[in-house]
């Protein structure tokens, strides 16, 4: 390919920069989150009360997300061994579309017309509720907030809570708009709609599917947390369970589970633990009374083998999916979940969807931070996020026919003019002699600084060099020193 | 090569010339903070759940039927789905033989495709014994059973649960090594710490989302 | 100081490395150190780097300011361009060669010669041994006059009401909001207020700003009313990128309210002249 047609001029305007200054003139949206977030960090700081325990915890957690990428072939493999001896049918797919056919053959197998899912934000990178909808299957949210936003025509806007940029009486317009019941903003009464309205669905639906908060392969568990009690719903009342998960999900003894699940919880919301947590080894037996006939689980790689195939960026699989790194994001807390276009938001968003679709697709992801680490902080796994956001950013602005390619669409940051001027600050800044000339003349004419400055200047007044630059004023200094010394030392 | 095939071929390349990260589990990390004294068992267990909306009774053994009776009454419930074959169940059909003003009771002794809509429409209440309770995060430990299926517990709007109080144990870590959980999982088993809720609008706390609105523990205190 | 954690095998599956111990601070004042003084500091706010240059002096300590400095190379490094960053890296290394501290007045500069330097280097073991010695005798101002200069201030001014932002590396990567507390807390007319969401970002983050103008605005705005509603006369940093970040929106804002190093205050507080 031409590199030369390739190469984007640094100012194009991206989809990004669109919806995140869309959303900054929204005061309601602004609002929402802001109250949102500051109570989520409350409610994990109060649960994470001992620093000790908190930082101890983390390391644990770090350490088993470690280990079990470190053989995650072989515990896939167990899993996969463990999962099928309980009766459990395993699937392997490298493309969401190769998800979706999976998916497909089963809903065809069974004739389903039906389907309810509880949250699955795999199922969100397959976009299953579109695909099964355009084939006449209805696919329906149980999860409230999902329920929400689906009804709403949107995408969920954070991980763990996905009507967060919602307020009561949003929430009450659209159930008096799609439902037909009278307006209320009283959220008591709009979750008993809720959940009058999703109860017929889980008593009809063909198929259930659900996501896996964790596989665990010595025993060929999957474990599902969730406090509504629609993820119970939908792996035990349908006749058939499709469980939808990463291929990083698994953990390699059920005792891991222990502090991933502490670390979870606390981190997503400030609780010890979560109504239920549902673990599922396998499908009905035959003396029991209830429970899906056929459990199926989808294991899907969608990039995560890219990000797994360089050691440093292979840390993103660590992610357990708690949602604190957003719930800290100064800008996630300004910009909300939608403007970043894609399935996850902030910043695991960041790090991981450019393996997801390829770095050309989100260009400007790496660089939506300011690199305040706020994230990185309480990672309840610590994966390094400033640290791959700066990696990424080092991929984004390789020359696309580079050698070593670690990623797709690398480069599409590419600009022959950035890196000219990067050069020529290297320049400057490795030669004193250059950099001298540089300031004197920064300072001697800085009554000439334009009063617009390109993108500077549209939040701070014109920047104004001093008078005399420290170079030039430590050298009298010193200067003076030393001859004060040999003075007084005459 | 088949997806599986291709996805295993990637990662072990990636792989290659690394050695697997030893198991340094820190067993005292996830059970000294989360340690209590016996005496506090009940304590903390009651005061985790009743946070979160549980109801809490104590009773003893031989006035556990005798205050369910009670609760059933208070609550004016139609009737009461429970598992007559087990032992606690028997207790209860005793109880209620000789208490006629208590409602029916209801078996849940045939599959689910035989009566769904009579358990969706017309269950509201249900009564379960437990495996035990955690206390570090006021938890009840459920195996479904043939007798006490995964559905009694969920679907019913309001949900009685028996618990020994000699069965309460200091946390999860300490569940899975006594009652050797690694060693064989059974189709499901739960942790259920409260009454279904949700906070998907504004974060304001909602109870009876999905699953019950009601949670009502009885603790045997047999410790 | 964070170690990097590299497995001899490249493949390997990374670990967190584990928690830093608390720094180990020499029990004496050294006779000399260097200064850093930093970019933004050696064009736009050259008096806090001789405010800095000042506080060292008097408690005895003789300064060097090596003439060929120049930048610390951040802002190529967290835009990407690692390469440049290096080779400006390298040409900072050779003039602090001397085996006695330097003291940088500002903490994502120290951040990046202690916590980014040794990343940069990796690739070469000779030049890494000397960026590990450098960075285990790089101090963020305040944490050098703090704990080894152990300076005991004398407030001469006035009663104020200040406010104190702390840059997000200085912060995360050494505790200076608390460092920089302790040495407000020796001045006696001196009351420190919060502001809300004092530990949030300011929006600079180097080419951010000039990046992503839209929310970094935001953030900078957002902040600035956060300080002015603290009720502080004075705000105060140790960061000069936060510094020009902050107070280039009040200028902009036209608000009354101004930032200033943490140098200068201090400086002019204990009595200083320039």
């Amino acid at each position: 390919m031409n590199t030369q047609a390739r190469i984007p001029v640094i100012e194009v305007e991206e989809d990004f920069r669109e919806r995140a200054h869309d959303a900054l003139g929204d005061a309601q949206l602004r609002g929402n989150f802001r109250r949102a977030m500051d109570s989520l960090m409350t409610k994990r700081a109060v649960a994470f009360s001992d620093p000790e325990e908190r930082e101890d915890l983390r390391t644990l957690g770090n350490a088993i997300r470690a280990r079990a990428l470190s053989k995650l072939p072989d515990l896939l493999e167990q899993l996969e061994r463990n999962l099928i001896r309980n009766g459990v049918h395993v699937h392997w797919a490298e493309t969401v579309d190769e998800a979706n056919a999976i998916v497909l053959s089963i809903v065809e197998t069974h004739e389903a017309k039906q389907v309810i899912k509880g949250k699955s934000m795999v199922s969100e990178e397959m976009e299953m509720n579109d695909f099964l909808g355009a084939r006449g299957v209805e696919c329906l949210e149980a999860d409230m907030g999902e329920y929400i936003v689906q009804l709403d025509h949107e995408k969920p806007s954070h991980i763990i809570m996905p009507a967060i940029h919602k307020n009561a009486g949003q929430v009450g317009t659209l159930f008096h708009d799609k439902l037909g019941v009278e307006y209320t903003t009283d959220v008591d009464q709009l979750i008993q709609i809720g959940r009058r309205v999703l109860r017929k669905k889980f008593f009809e639906a063909d198929i259930g599917v659900s996501g896996v908060n964790f596989a665990v392969a010595e025993t060929g568990t999957l474990l599902l947390v969730e406090n509504e009690g629609n993820g119970r719903m939908c792996t035990t009342v349908p006749p058939v369970h499709i469980a939808v998960t990463g291929i990083e999900k698994v953990v390699e003894n059920l005792r891991d589970v222990v502090p991933l699940l502490s670390l979870l919880t606390r981190s997503a919301l400030g609780i010890p633990i979560t109504t239920y947590v549902n673990m599922i080894s396998g499908p009905r037996k035959p003396h029991e009374l209830d429970g899906p006939q056929e459990v199926h689980l989808v294991l899907l790689d969608n990039g995560r083998s890219q990000a797994f195939a360089d050691s440093e960026l292979r840390q993103t699989l660590n992610c357990i999916r708690c949602g604190a790194c957003m719930n800290h994001c100064p800008v996630y807390t300004r910009i909300g979940g939608h403007a970043y276009g894609e399935v996850y938001p902030g910043p695991i968003g960041k790090i991981i969807t450019p393996h997801m679709v390829g770095l050309a697709k989100v260009p400007d992801h790496p660089s939506a931070s300011s690199l305040c680490g706020a994230c990185g902080e309480v990672c309840p796994v610590k994966i390094p996020i400033p640290t791959l956001l700066r990696r990424l950013r080092e991929e984004n602005v390789k020359a696309p026919d580079a050698p070593n390619q670690v990623m797709r669409g690398q480069g599409s940051k590419y600009s022959r003019k950035e890196r000219f001027i990067w050069n020529a600050w290297a320049q400057l800044n490795r030669s004193p002699a250059l950099y001298r000339v540089f300031g004197f003349f920064a300072t001697r004419l800085r009554s000439l600084v334009p009063a617009k400055v390109g993108p500077w200047t549209q939040n701070h007044s014109a920047p104004k060099p001093a008078a005399r630059s420290l170079h030039e004023m430590a050298r009298e200094h010193l200067a003076k020193q030393s001859a004060e010394k040999s003075g007084e030392q005459r | 090569m088949s997806a599986r095939q291709n996805i295993l071929a990637k990662l072990r390349h990636s792989l290659t010339g690394a050695t697997p990260i030893a198991d340094n589990f820190n067993e005292q990390l996830v059970t000294e903070p989360w340690s209590y004294a016996p005496e506090q068992r009940v304590a903390q267990l009651r005061k985790l759940m009743e946070a979160v909306h549980t109801e809490i009774h104590l009773c003893n053994e031989a006035d556990w039927p005798t205050v369910l009776g009670q609760l059933v009454l208070d609550r004016q419930l139609p009737s009461l789905l429970i598992a007559p074959a087990t032992p606690h169940g028997r207790r209860v059909s005793a109880h209620w033989d000789v208490h006629p003003e208590l409602p029916p009771l209801k078996a849940y002794d045939r599959p689910v495709e035989d009566w769904k809509t009579e358990l969706f429409d017309d269950t509201p209440a249900s009564f379960t014994t437990t495996l035990g309770a955690i206390a570090a995060t006021g938890s009840l430990i459920m195996w479904p059973t043939r007798e006490e299926p995964r559905l009694m517990s969920l679907v019913p709007p309001v949900h009685f649960a028996l618990l020994r109080a000699s069965q309460i144990y200091d946390n999860f870590y300490e569940v899975q090594q006594k009652q050797k959980w690694a060693e064989g999982m059974p189709t499901n088993a739960l942790l259920v710490s409260g009454p279904s809720k949700t906070a998907d609008i504004e974060q304001v706390l909602a109870y009876g989302a999905h699953g019950p609105k009601d949670l009502v523990v009885l603790i045997l205190e047999d410790a | 100081m964070s170690d990097i954690f590299y497995n001899a095998v490249p493949n390997a599956t990374r670990v967190a490395p584990p928690r830093a111990e608390p720094r180990k601070y020499p029990t004496t004042k050294p006779e000399r150190v260097y200064l850093f003084g930093t970019c933004v500091v050696d064009l736009f706010y050259p008096e806090a780097g001789m405010d800095a240059i000042h506080l060292l002096e008097r408690e005895g300590i003789r300064v060097e300011y090596p003439q060929g400095q120049s930048c610390c190379g951040q802002p190529a490094y967290t835009s990407g361009y690692t390469d440049q960053a290096r080779e400006v890296a390298r040409s900072q290394l050779a003039l602090f060669a001397g085996d006695y501290p330097v003291v940088v007045p500002s903490g994502s500069c120290a951040g990046m010669f202690r916590e980014h330097y040794p990343d940069l280097f990796k690739d070469e073991p000779e030049t890494l041994k000397q960026v590990r010695a450098l960075a285990a005798r790089t101090y963020e101002l305040t944490e050098f006059l703090l704990f080894v200069c152990k300076v005991q201030l004398q407030d001469s001014g006035a009663p104020i009401r200040v406010a104190l932002h702390t840059s997000c590396s200085a912060r995360r990567e050494m505790n200076t909001h608390l460092h920089a507390r302790e040495l407000l807390s020796q001045l006696a007319n001196v009351e420190r207020v919060d502001h809300s969401h004092e530990s949030e970002c300011c929006g600079f983050g180097g080419t951010f700003s000039v990046r992503m103008p839209d929310i970094s605005g935001a953030m900078v705005v957002d902040k600035t009313r956060s300080l002015k509603e603290s009720g502080a006369q004075q705000v105060l940093t140790a960061d000069c990128g936060c510094l020009m970040n902050i107070n280039g929106s009040l200028e902009k804002q036209r608000e009354s309210l101004r930032g200033q190093h943490l140098a200068t205050f201090l400086w002019q507080r204990t009595g200083g002249e320039r």
